[in-house]
């Protein structure tokens, strides 16, 4: 792909986030002579920035590479991501508020008072900041590799100094305009292109998108291969080839027939217009029309697989670290539950986008399937389907935004993950603590980078989100509707769940996938970590925190009641 | 299944792993000679009663600490009373405690250790012998450490007298903290009874002087000042908003502004973002008011004011500027450290001591001045702290 343009935005998005990080702070604050109390920030302003922070790698490339390959089972990856908002704002928002506390490890301590509860919760939060990290990184090198051929470490590479470097000077330190940015540059990104695609599939005579046949090559397709890859062929299909083809030597004419067949690293292969898309070994082969019918997406246990997606999403989004210090912004619980609420709104908007790059993928970018990098149909698509400059720049528009998404999220994780390193873990506060903290949060996940396989990005969100809905939503939810958790409980019920949730998803980034109950833990860690929790702390009455029901009351008494000292003379 | 299988063995790895910590853990005073060892489980036990001491003769924390009190002594039970009750009772024979009083009347009387024969009905109560000691706080008795025993001895009479004595010497921190804590407490009424006159008198006649030419302006400012007395002299609560805090210094400034007029150039760069974090009550108000008087005094020119509020990850920094006559640094140090009066600046020694109190001793005053430089003072406040709310 020839991507001059798409490099340029990469630099520019790059580039424009240094600039804005050195000198956003002049832009953010409000300089004037007189105080103007109202000027808080605003529930539409905050919840631009949140969707800012949130919408990561996973939603902008991720999702349409999962829905391209395994069909509508993954449209509950949007729609969890969105709807974990919704229990947010009905369960957590306004409590978690009203507690003062900016961090989880600060709720946790805010709620049972136990150095204890708070270490296992810092603990647990840096887990799933790294587990969060990791798909940035890996979609980046894709990014980076899909327009430039360069080796994946690259783009993890690039996105990991550019931002370390950014937080450590002081940068995009969660300053809103510049989040809230963010979240509208992401939004342009991916929907002005979609027009223009959905325009020229209606110019090409709309073909039909569920139809009896297999993804077949639209015209005359070289596909290269990066890795050695197996693939599965259903019907038997000639091509013209160029590298090693089952072991044996290929240069000219050739045909694969029924059965699976292994492709070496460096072949190039060349396959009519028409021929039916032989598919790695990873993506089930459907038909168009039994792809777009649920339940097909080639796990052993769909259905299983398919409710622990969605436990573990809409549970999950609770406990990310980078989601929650925003809710500190808001002024009170109820500009907490009102900036919610605008979330929803604005992801809904933004997550109707990716599914129609998925759809429109198995028509245009069918050899994904064949090389496995399915994450990539977002960047592909535009150029392939509107001829010359004008899908070039569309493509450039989808690779800066997918830049913007890498460097926004990262650097709210970032800035996160060194609060608790250097708060909580490394106990080494101050500038200097922060900074080696900084390096410190980045050096992980970019050294598993190299350990890990080719797992699909949002599956890897999944991951985390899986940890975090097992650990810390048991927390969130059971610490603030339940006056009968125990410090006990709390830190058994932490473990419980957010251990074996972990271990699964370090077993399954390392092996690049494998069994579905590793895969998609949350179905059974999430009622462990609740059970446990509550079970526990029935066992343990005598450790119910001090003082427990004056921390319901603060935490559940709207500011207006005038229980609060500030509101008495 | 393979992924299972790796899964499950990582986690029992895991688990093996923690277990020879712990046990590594507990086992690791092997190291020691005999005599080392008695003398760090000694230390270790009083070490370990000292904490609950330290919250004085309530029954919570005079439980935990008798617990250990008896282990250092090794009798079957022991007692702690206050002036009028036994808090805790620790070990067996429990129904002595009705009678410890009675026995404990007599030390209140003398201030001495004394020894008591008991008689007990019940054949298996190891109690026979009591020996009381008084606990005493600056000379006076507040309490009495009872040990019980099977037969009295006069080792045991000398050491539960030692080991009153040093719980009497944690009892004597334990009043001293409260004093420390009263005096600050005072301190800050004193800061908000302190609403200098001279502001008073001032604000009153730059108001008096727009009644006539511009009553819309002086009832704006009379207001002000309305608003800005009520916010000092609030009684409850030892912690307000950052936004609360800048109303209530843009009320001070809006009245310091009618005095001075154009001389007095004030710029606010306030992040947003940092709002709603929760401060230290009048931690910033009285800083302005003193760059107000560092920045105006003695000079006929403006006087420049900036106050900034930035957001920093965990933190928010704040910063209260003046380009007047600055302060010596010297003085400032004594003030600081509490040893001269408040001549250097308004409550300066008193703020310090209250985020120092409230966030911990990284959490101070940052005073950068010099004389005729100006002064710069930041302040940085945690955005969460266990145990400050608004």
């Amino acid at each position: 792909m020839s991507s001059s343009y798409g490099i340029i935005a990469v630099v520019v998005v790059a580039v424009g986030t240094v600039l804005v990080g050195t000198y956003g702070l002049r832009i953010s604050r409000t300089t004037s002579d007189f105080f103007v109390a109202s000027r808080t920030v605003s529930p539409w302003w905050n919840a631009s920035a949140i969707g800012g922070e949130y919408l990561s790698a996973a939603s902008f490339v991720g999702i349409a590479g999962l829905i391209f390959a395994h069909g509508p089972d993954m449209l509950w990856f949007p729609v969890g991501y969105t709807a974990g908002y919704l229990v947010l704002l009905a369960l957590v928002a306004a409590p978690l508020r009203r507690s003062g506390a900016y961090t989880l490890p600060d709720f946790a301590e805010a709620r049972f008072g136990s150095p204890a509860v708070r270490a296992v919760a810092s603990v647990i939060a840096l887990g799933i900041g790294w587990l969060y990290l990791l798909p940035q990184l890996q979609g980046a090198g894709l990014t980076l590799h899909t327009l430039t051929g360069a080796p994946d470490w690259v783009g993890a590479l690039v996105v990991a100094v550019v931002v370390t470097a950014n937080v450590i000077a002081g940068g995009m330190r969660s300053i809103t305009f510049v989040q809230a940015f963010q979240y509208w540059l992401k939004l342009t990104a991916i929907a002005v292109p979609v027009v223009f695609l959905v325009v020229a599939w209606q110019a090409h005579g709309a073909r039909d998108l569920t139809g009896p046949e297999f993804p077949v090559f639209p015209r005359e397709t070289t596909v290269s291969f990066d890795t050695n890859t197996s693939v599965r062929v259903e019907q038997a299909v000639a091509f013209r080839g160029d590298g090693v083809v089952d072991g044996s030597e290929v240069d000219g004419p050739a045909e694969f027939g029924p059965g699976e067949h292994t492709i070496a690293a460096g072949s190039r292969l060349v396959f009519p217009e028409g021929a039916p898309v032989p598919h790695v070994a990873s993506i089930p082969f459907n038909t168009n029309a039994s792809w777009a019918l649920p339940l097909r997406g080639g796990d052993d246990f769909p259905l299983y697989a398919v409710y622990s997606l969605i436990i573990a999403t809409f549970l999950g989004t609770m406990g990310l670290p980078h989601v929650i210090v925003r809710f500190y912004t808001n002024p009170n619980g109820r500009a907490a539950r009102r900036t919610t609420l605008i979330v929803l709104g604005l992801l809904g908007i933004f997550y109707l986008m990716p599914p129609i790059y998925g759809a429109l993928g198995r028509l245009y970018t069918p050899e994904l399937l064949m090389t496995g990098d399915t994450d990539a149909v977002v960047l592909v698509l535009p150029s392939r389907m509107v001829d010359g400059v004008g899908g070039q720049l569309l493509g450039a528009l989808v690779a800066g935004g997918a830049f913007a998404a890498f460097l926004s999220t990262s650097s709210g994780l970032m800035v996160s993950l060194a609060g608790v390193l250097s708060r909580d873990v490394l106990k080494f506060r101050g500038i200097r603590g922060f900074r080696v903290s900084t390096v410190l949060a980045v050096l992980v996940p970019l050294g598993m980078t190299w350990l890990v396989g080719k797992v699909p990005v949002a599956d890897m969100v999944g991951l985390a989100f899986a940890v975090a809905a097992s650990s810390l939503c048991p927390l969130l939810v059971l610490g603030i509707w339940s006056t009968r958790i125990t410090t006990a409980g709390a830190v058994a019920g932490m473990l419980a769940g957010g251990v074996p949730a972990l271990v699964a998803g370090l077993v399954t980034i390392s092996a690049g996938g494998g069994n579905v109950f590793l895969a998609r833990p949350a179905a059974w860690t999430v009622p462990l970590g609740f059970i446990v929790m509550y079970v526990v702390s029935l066992l343990t009455p005598r450790k119910v925190p001090p003082g427990v029901n004056h921390v319901m009351v603060r935490l559940h008494a709207p500011e207006n009641l005038g229980l609060r000292s500030q509101d008495r003379l | 299944m393979n992924g299972l299988w790796t899964a499950g063995a990582i986690l029992l790895a895991g688990l093996a792993v923690v277990i020879t910590l712990w046990r590594t853990s507990r086992t690791r005073n092997d190291f020691l000679t005999h005599e080392q060892r008695i003398t760090f489980e000694t230390l270790h036990t009083a070490w370990s009663a000292a904490p609950p001491l330290r919250a004085g003769l309530v029954p919570d924390a005079a439980k935990k600490s008798a617990k250990h009190l008896r282990t250092l002594l090794g009798t079957p039970a022991l007692a702690l009373t206050d002036e009028t009750e036994v808090v805790a009772w620790e070990g067996e024979g429990e129904h002595h405690a009705a009678d410890a009083m009675d026995l404990a009347r007599e030390v209140f009387a003398t201030g001495r250790t004394r020894a008591f024969d008991i008689t007990c009905g019940s054949p298996d109560c190891p109690v026979h012998s009591a020996v009381l000691a008084p606990l005493t706080v600056e000379g006076r008795v507040v309490g009495v450490l009872a040990a019980y025993s099977r037969e009295p001895s006069a080792g045991l009479v000398r050491a539960t007298n030692e080991v009153a004595r040093w719980a009497s010497g944690q009892l004597e921190l334990a009043e001293l903290d409260r004093s420390r804590t009263r005096l600050v407490e005072a301190e800050v009424r004193a800061l908000r009874a302190q609403i200098s006159p001279h502001f008073i008198y001032n604000s009153l006649s730059a108001i008096a002087s727009y009644v006539r030419t511009d009553p819309e302006k002086a009832r704006t400012l009379l207001l002000d000042f309305a608003d800005f007395t009520r916010y000092s002299f609030r009684r409850a609560g030892d912690f307000t908003t950052l936004s609360e805090e800048l109303k209530s210094i843009d009320q001070y400034l809006a009245l310091e502004r009618a005095r001075f007029g154009e001389r007095l150039k004030v710029t606010l760069q306030i992040a947003p973002e940092v709002l709603p974090v929760t401060v230290p009550f009048l931690c910033l108000q009285p800083l302005v008011e003193n760059a107000v008087r560092h920045g105006m005094e003695g000079k006929v020119g403006p006087g420049h004011i900036t106050i900034q509020a930035a957001d920093a990850g965990e933190e928010a920094h704040i910063t209260i500027e003046d380009d007047g006559i600055g302060m010596d640094p010297e003085a400032l140090r004594r003030t600081l450290a509490g040893q001269v009066g408040e001549t250097a600046g308004i409550g300066l020694g008193n703020i310090d001591e209250r985020l120092r109190r409230c966030y911990g001793d990284d959490y101070g005053l940052v005073v950068e001045t010099a004389e005729g430089l100006g002064t710069k003072i930041s302040v940085r406040v945690p955005k969460y702290q266990a145990g400050v709310h608004a």
